[in-house]
């Protein structure tokens, strides 16, 4: 099959590469750019493990072809801390949302993304906004502590 | 899994994305949010030889008022959908389904086109397509035509479209001021596809009586259903608990095989889609203007 050329910016880089076309973004991420924060966990939409943003908002990488992301603007976990870490990742280690941390960077940019939508999101509202993302180990409690915790250091840095 | 090889198109136009579309007949298959055909691909249920991309057709994503009607373009994003001010005004109805499709991760990028194709029956578009009579725009290389959404749903997964043919616009009727509405489901997360739903419009005659009712249950068969038996019970009636709880059981026994799986046993659909009808059908009423 042939292979199509492709142009987007990933992490505020311009990336250029050929891609077979059944590549997703997210194998084309992890194996062509070698950004492995972004996780795969069952590749069908459902787990949220894989999420990242393209221009802007919260979308499943596994459920994007990489031919599809022509001209986006890709936000991965490797892209969100500056010189430390962002205050979304703080909060999850002050408030111990996360165990294994695999499903992390799944929660850590939909989080964010809520976030920038919705600065001061209700309890519920968090919930919902992290009902497409699926954790093994904590329980969800911990992460829900650490969104409301994150809000309120981004409101506070304002 | 990863998907099976295929080819890619990324047409600039619709003209150039039917004539794609023409040329590889039943092999290519047209790819708008990748929401539902991704996955498919993924699990290797589906072999097409083309994706033919209708993300970069200009002209696909709009929303627009004519007199008494919406007009959604196939290619409008549920999430935009979700935040449209004149869908707010005019078909809360369709505001408030949208957030019931899966996350907003999922609606960030899946179409308003994307669900009517596919044609899952526990979706919520097509049972609102059934219960607002919508039409559907479909266009080929050979012109276009205009399909009611009740000819439209055939059965699982499957539509009157035929290959070739895109869906290009659905036209919705807006109901006049006054109608009620409402939309119920159960489903094991919020996001998740429902086990049962039904969605609701209703309208009421000055003294209070039934005038208009549409029902639609989805989730429960292979198809959207529209309720006709508990519809025409309910015209003309006044909209007591009484009449509403006769309407949902006619609702539900409407089903003639409910679907069966391992969320939920036809019995346990059955007697859901009667809570559900219930439900829409005492919201509706509530917010109906008489
Ligand atoms: C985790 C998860 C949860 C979900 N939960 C729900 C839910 O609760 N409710 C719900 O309704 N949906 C749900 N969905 C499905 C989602 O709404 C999809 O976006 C939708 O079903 C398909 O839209 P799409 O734009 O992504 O289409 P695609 O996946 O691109 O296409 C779907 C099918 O339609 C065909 N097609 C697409 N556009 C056209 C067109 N214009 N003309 C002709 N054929 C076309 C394609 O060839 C394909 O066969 C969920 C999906 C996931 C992954
Ligand atoms: S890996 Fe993408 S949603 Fe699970
Ligand atoms: S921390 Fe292990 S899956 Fe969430």
């Amino acid at each position: 099959m042939a292979t199509v050329p492709i142009t987007l910016t990933v992490n505020g880089q311009a990336v250029r590469a050929e891609v077979e076309p059944r590549v997703t973004l997210a194998d084309f991420l992890r194996d062509e750019l070698g950004l492995t924060g972004t996780k795969l966990g069952c590749e069908h939409g459902v787990c949220g493990a894989c999420t990242v943003l393209v221009d802007g908002a919260a979308v499943r990488s596994c459920l994007i072809l990489a031919v599809q992301a022509e001209g986006a603007d890709v936000l991965t976990i490797e892209g969100l801390a500056g010189d430390g870490l962002h205050p979304v990742q703080e909060a999850f280690w002050e408030h111990h949302g996360l165990q294994c941390g695999f499903c992390t960077p799944g929660m850590v940019l939909t989080a964010y993304a809520l976030l920038q939508e919705r600065p001061s999101p209700s309890e519920e509202e968090i919930r919902e906004a992290l009902a497409g993302n699926l954790c093994r180990c904590t329980g969800y409690q911990n992460i829900v502590v650490a969104v409301r915790a994150a809000a309120e250091k981004l409101a506070g840095a304002r | 899994m990863k998907p099976p090889p295929f080819d890619y198109a990324r047409p600039r136009s619709l003209d150039e994305a039917l004539a794609t579309l023409a040329a590889h007949g039943a092999d290519a298959r047209p790819l708008a949010g990748g929401q539902s055909l991704i996955p498919l691909l993924s699990l290797r249920l589906a072999r097409p030889s083309l994706l033919v991309d209708l993300s970069f057709i200009p002209g696909l994503a709009s929303v627009q008022a004519e007199n008494g009607t919406t007009v959604l373009g196939a290619m409008v994003r549920q999430r935009a959908l979700e935040r449209d001010a004149q869908v707010a005004q005019r078909l809360p109805v369709l505001a408030e389904a949208t957030r019931l499709v899966g996350h907003p991760p999922i609606r960030n990028r899946g179409t308003v086109g994307g669900s009517l194709a596919h044609a899952d029956p526990s979706a919520e578009y097509p049972a609102l397509a059934l219960a607002l009579d919508a039409e559907l725009v479909v266009r080929s290389a050979s012109g276009e035509r205009v399909i009611p959404a009740r000819d439209f749903f055939v059965d699982l997964f499957t539509t009157a479209l035929a290959p070739g043919e895109l869906l290009t616009a659905v036209r919705i009727p807006v109901p006049p001021p006054g109608t009620g509405w409402s939309i119920q489901e159960i489903a094991r997360r919020h996001g998740d596809f429902a086990l049962a739903g039904a969605t609701v419009l209703l309208r009421k005659a000055s003294d209070g009586t039934c005038q208009h009712a549409a029902i639609a249950l989805f989730g429960v068969a292979t198809r959207p259903l529209r309720a006709s038996a508990a519809e025409q019970a309910l015209a003309g009636r006044p909209l007591t608990s009484e009449a509403i709880r006769e309407a949902a059981s006619l609702a539900a026994g409407w089903i003639d095989e409910p679907l069966s799986d391992v969320h939920g046993s036809a019995a346990y659909r059955r007697r859901m889609a009667e809570v559900v009808a219930r439900r829409a059908l005492e919201e509706a009423s509530r917010r109906a203007g008489a």
